[in-house]
């Protein structure tokens, strides 16, 4: 690296072994205009960042579809489509003449001082397994890719009954992004599980994701045979090795294994797409995974404000949910939650009634099932009829409830724990450790991903978050203005001012502070008492009955006092019936007294919960007709 | 002028197509680089070991283990078939004489005086991989398969169900909009691929099956039909080893939507030919369409269509891929430079089309349409 660089990037980067690999020179002192680009599974996103009255500020953002399927099947056509936006939108030149370059560095009025990226364009994760016996180990490593956030493609297992060209054809025909290898409990049989990485040694997959990927394999079974699956996979896939997740019959020990998954994932998958190699090219430091960045900049207001933080980014092949409580940092990548390429996914694993649950009018099972599978196969559309906008952000609330709840049980307090399996509950998924996630704690809910930073009036951003995340006591809610906090987060790795100022000004929105006592009593009974000294001394004094949703404006930048009563059967955080007084925060929404209970219970009735969702949408104007 | 890219799938009147054909694992390829291919010829093999079966002879007979080679009738690297002597006791007098049957078509394999089994195995499995379009081979992979290419109709369909099959093709639908209904299918339409129109049905596809007909092609098909063919909701699409047998290929989505006119009068103007489709789909980083393959004679390099430069420009035709007006048919009136608000009061960037069969003017966010190549 050259003392320039080093100069410009400083010593935290240099730290950085991801970001080493590649930097080209530049000095930062210089550095007056930066693009910024994130390439979504389905949505490439750029923004333009310029030095203004000297600071940092976001100038435009342009967008395009991402181009991972044929004829372009190049993730940097999108990239430079979503450039050629940003360049039409701020009236300058910024890509060559004939489209196929970023300009750098700037020359006058034209091109850019510095380039970054994100990736998430690879999507999902979809695994193939593999064990000795497919009721014993088989299922188990079937249950630890699942519980990954994986789909299974397929169980495979010396006992399957198939022939060993039927399983070769197999693995081909399926193109998997992963092969978690398992079988033979510690000490047992060897020879098997060297059968089974025979066949996927012959296989030799073809990447799905283009030249340059390697499949990654995991093993995780009899650690006697990790030498013989060493010999006959080592240097023809991205192989690494984790605890046997079947060490002995009775005992399952799965937590090594989805961790290592989520890890393999976002190293060789998700980030990966048809081009990359090319699009590394065009940038000045190394892409990104948007997880990783997105999860820097979570950490990052958690250090900054002191504070515990769930945040999540949803996108259109995987959700990510980032926790900070107790200062131990956690990262979720639910690889198959989403609002486009797996919004189906989304709808076969909450069902049609948890989807239905929020959609304030009857719908056609048919017609619903249709417009779902047609969001599949057609990724880069977006609704322009309001009825679909609310059915789209009634999937997103169960997206995003299935990945809190992945999320929850990957945030465990002690990792790698073992859990006891007998042979009569083999069949059952069960938790290891305790989570680290508790509502009650929960200072600060961040939105981020097209859904909820795009959605057309803030209060549908906010009502998405509480109705998934539920959140108890009283939370701050959030938001991403207009979804940039991969961008940032990468950018701040490389120059954090830039990034900083940013945020600060133009990332974070402020919806308000959600009030939401837990419990559960009679619709209608009183279930709180609030009494709010605004900040220019008013008091407001409300009196919340159960079932309700009421908001009360207090604008961004303002706090207030509040002394919250709940009724005996609800708590606020100290106990049954127990007042609390906090400052609460206000925002574009305001404060949202939440007094519908925990766990929250939707009326059985189809009229009854219509009616119910009709009032909720109106106590916060959620939208223009319906 | 104004201009934005969209996507669309490839429906091409002359194309050159071209795939890998390829053994599971390494075997005989049996055509030459440049030799012509039909869509039935066999380009590559290979053999695997049959199954094998072990048979306890000595407890059979009730004898020691190292007695059962006296008793043997077959000796190791015979051929036996099923029912078939292959061990037996003298008996008394020839009478009560025990005997071991084979329980399989094979070759011995093995004789154990050690444990008194026996090891029979079934004959090789051959293992066979065809040309799948009619063509010529581009590429020869030693010992693993080949590169097939061939000149004609190309049309990517959005998703697809079922593996490939070849077949003359057989248009039932006579307009786009039509409905495919189980009526409509006779026995004359066995071991065709037919072509529906707007919407195959449950009971069209169900009596396609019934009556033997290989492949469907239609514009729609219902995703809650879907859920029941298939026997599951189908979460991620990842599809093509479905043995249902037929095999569907979807040109324009889920619910009933008129065909593409592009797209049917392709199928229209190639009824009769040799037509290869597979269902495989894949909507993910990589994707992988349906696709309908139908190999035209004579065509070369310098007849196929160029391909589009995928802009969106005033005059382009397009179609309309989602609600409201799923399915039309439009032109760009304008491309608005900056981002308009919608009905859902999000604000978009968006094109203003016009709808050909009505005049009806609209303005769609640019995400929710895709290029016609005409």
């Amino acid at each position: 690296m050259t003392n320039l660089a080093k100069k410009c990037l400083g010593k935290k980067f240099l730290a950085k072994k991801a970001l080493t690999r590649k930097v080209n020179p530049v000095d930062i002192e210089k550095i007056e205009s930066i693009l910024a680009t994130d390439c979504g599974s389905t949505t490439t996103k750029a923004i333009l960042i310029e030095k203004r009255d000297g600071e940092f500020r976001l100038i435009v953002r342009g967008e395009a579809p991402t181009t991972v399927e044929a004829p372009v099947e190049d993730v940097t056509k999108g990239v430079l489509n979503a450039v050629s936006e940003v360049q039409e939108l701020v009236g300058r030149q910024i890509l060559t003449d004939d489209g196929s370059d970023i300009i750098k560095p700037r020359q006058g009025n034209k091109g850019v001082d510095f380039y970054v990226s994100t990736s998430s364009a690879g999507g999902g994760l979809q695994m193939m397994v593999a064990g000795v016996v497919k009721t014993m180990s088989g299922e188990s490593a079937a249950r630890a890719a699942l519980g990954a956030g994986a789909i299974v493609m397929d169980v495979m297992a010396t006992n399957d009954g198939r022939l060993p060209h039927q399983k070769i054809q197999r693995i081909r025909h399926l193109r998997p992004d992963m092969i978690l290898l398992s079988g033979g409990v510690d000490g047992g049989t060897t020879s098997h599980v060297a059968e089974l990485a025979e066949i996927i040694s012959a296989a030799s997959p073809k990447a799905r994701l283009g030249i340059g990927y390697e499949l990654p394999v995991l093993f995780a079974g009899n650690k006697d045979a990790a030498g013989l699956v060493k010999e006959r996979l080592q240097g023809k896939v991205a192989l690494d090795f984790t605890d046997n997740l079947r060490p002995t019959l009775e005992r399952e020990n799965l937590m090594p294994a989805r961790l290592k998954i989520q890890e393999l994932f976002l190293e060789h998958v998700m980030s990966h797409a048809p081009g990359y190699p090319h699009l590394m090219k065009l940038t000045d430091v190394d892409i990104m995974p948007t997880p990783g960045a997105v999860g820097d900049i979570m950490q990052l207001i958690s250090r900054r404000k002191g504070i515990t933080v769930v945040g999540v980014d949803i996108g259109g092949a995987t959700t990510d949910i980032f926790s900070v409580f107790q200062g131990i940092y956690n990262k979720s990548v639910s690889a198959n939650y989403g609002m486009s390429y797996s919004i189906s996914n989304v709808f076969a694993e909450a069902g049609m009634e948890n989807i239905m649950r929020w959609v304030p009018f009857a719908v056609d099972e048919r017609d619903l099932r249709n417009r779902v599978k047609n969001k599949m196969i057609r990724p880069t559309t977006i609704p322009s009829l309001l009825e679909e906008l609310v059915v789209e952000q009634a999937c997103a609330r169960e997206a995003l409830r299935l990945s809190f709840d992945q999320h929850r049980s990957l945030a465990v307090g002690l990792k790698g724990i073992q859990q006891e399996r007998s042979i009569g509950d083999v069949f059952e998924q069960t938790m290891t450790g305790q989570t680290l996630v508790n509502l009650k704690d929960l200072n600060m809910l961040i939105g981020s991903g097209g859904v909820l930073s795009h959605a057309p009036r803030r209060q549908q951003s906010a009502m998405m978050m509480i109705d998934s995340f539920l959140p108890e006591g009283v939370t701050q809610l959030t938001v991403d203005s207009i979804f940039m906090m991969p961008q940032l987060g990468v950018l701040a790795k490389v120059y954090e001012q830039a990034a900083l100022s940013v945020f600060d000004k133009d990332c974070l929105i402020y919806l308000g502070t959600c009030i939401s006592p837990t419990g559960v009593i009679k619709d209608g009974d009183v279930a709180l008492e609030a009494s709010v000294t605004m900040p220019d001394g008013a008091v407001v004094k409300e009196i919340l009955k159960a079932g309700e949703l009421k908001v009360v404006p207090l604008p961004v930048g303002q706090t207030a006092r509040a002394r919250l009563k709940p009724t005996y059967g609800m708590d606020m955080g100290n106990g049954d019936g127990v007042a609390i007084e906090v400052e609460v925060y206000g925002g574009v929404v305001g404060l949202i007294f939440d007094t519908r209970g925990r766990p929250l219970n939707l009326p059985k009735d189809d009229r009854e919960r219509i009616k119910k969702l009709q009032s909720w949408n109106a106590a916060l104007d959620m939208y223009p007709k319906l | 002028m104004a201009s934005a890219y969209t996507p669309g799938l490839k429906i091409v009147g002359k194309a050159r197509f071209e795939k890998d054909r390829k053994l599971p694992m390494r075997g005989t390829v049996h055509v030459k680089k440049g030799e012509r291919v039909t869509a039935e010829t066999v380009v590559a093999s290979t053999h695997l070991p049959g199954n094998v079966f072990p048979m306890n002879v000595a407890n059979i007979l009730g004898c020691e283990p190292k007695e059962i080679i006296e008793f043997m009738v077959k000796k190791v690297g015979d051929r036996v078939k099923k029912g078939e002597i292959i061990a037996e006791t003298p008996g008394l007098w020839g009478f009560f004489k025990n005997r071991v049957e084979s329980c399989i078509v094979g070759s011995l394999e093995n004789i154990s005086t050690v444990t008194g089994q026996v090891i029979l195995r079934e004959p090789p499995i051959p293992i066979e991989v065809h040309g799948y379009v009619d063509g010529e081979v581009a590429d020869v992979y030693a010992e693993e398969g080949i590169r097939v290419a061939t000149y004609g109709a190309f049309i990517q369909g959005i998703f697809g169900i079922g593996p490939e099959v070849v077949a003359p093709l057989k248009m039932v639908a006579r307009d786009p909009a039509d409905v495919l209904d189980a009526k409509d299918i006779s026995p004359e339409h066995k071991g065709k691929i037919i072509v529906g129109g707007s919407l195959v049905t449950a009971p069209a596809l169900a009596r396609a099956i019934e009556l033997g007909v290989k492949g469907v092609i239609a514009g729609g098909y219902d995703a809650f039909d879907l859920k029941e063919f298939l026997g599951y909701d189908l979460g991620v699409a990842i599809t093509g080893n479905e043995d249902k047998g037929v095999t569907l290929v979807v040109t324009e989505g889920f619910g009933k939507i008129a065909m593409a006119k592009k797209t049917f009068d392709l199928l229209k103007a190639s009824e009769g030919r040799k037509t290869s489709i597979n269902g495989a789909t894949q909507i993910r980083a990589g994707v992988i369409r349906p696709e309908v393959v139908i190999p035209i004679e004579g065509l070369k390099d310098q007849d196929v269509s160029k391909s589009s430069s995928m802009g969106m420009t005033v005059g382009t035709l397009l179609r309309i891929i989602r609600q409201p007006k799923f399915g039309s048919v439009a032109k760009v009136v304008s491309l608005p430079e900056k981002p308009a608000h919608i009905d859902t009061e999000a604000k978009v960037r968006i094109v203003e089309i016009e709808i050909l069969n009505t005049g009806e003017k609209l303005n769609l966010p640019r995400a929710n349409v895709e290029i016609i190549e005409e």
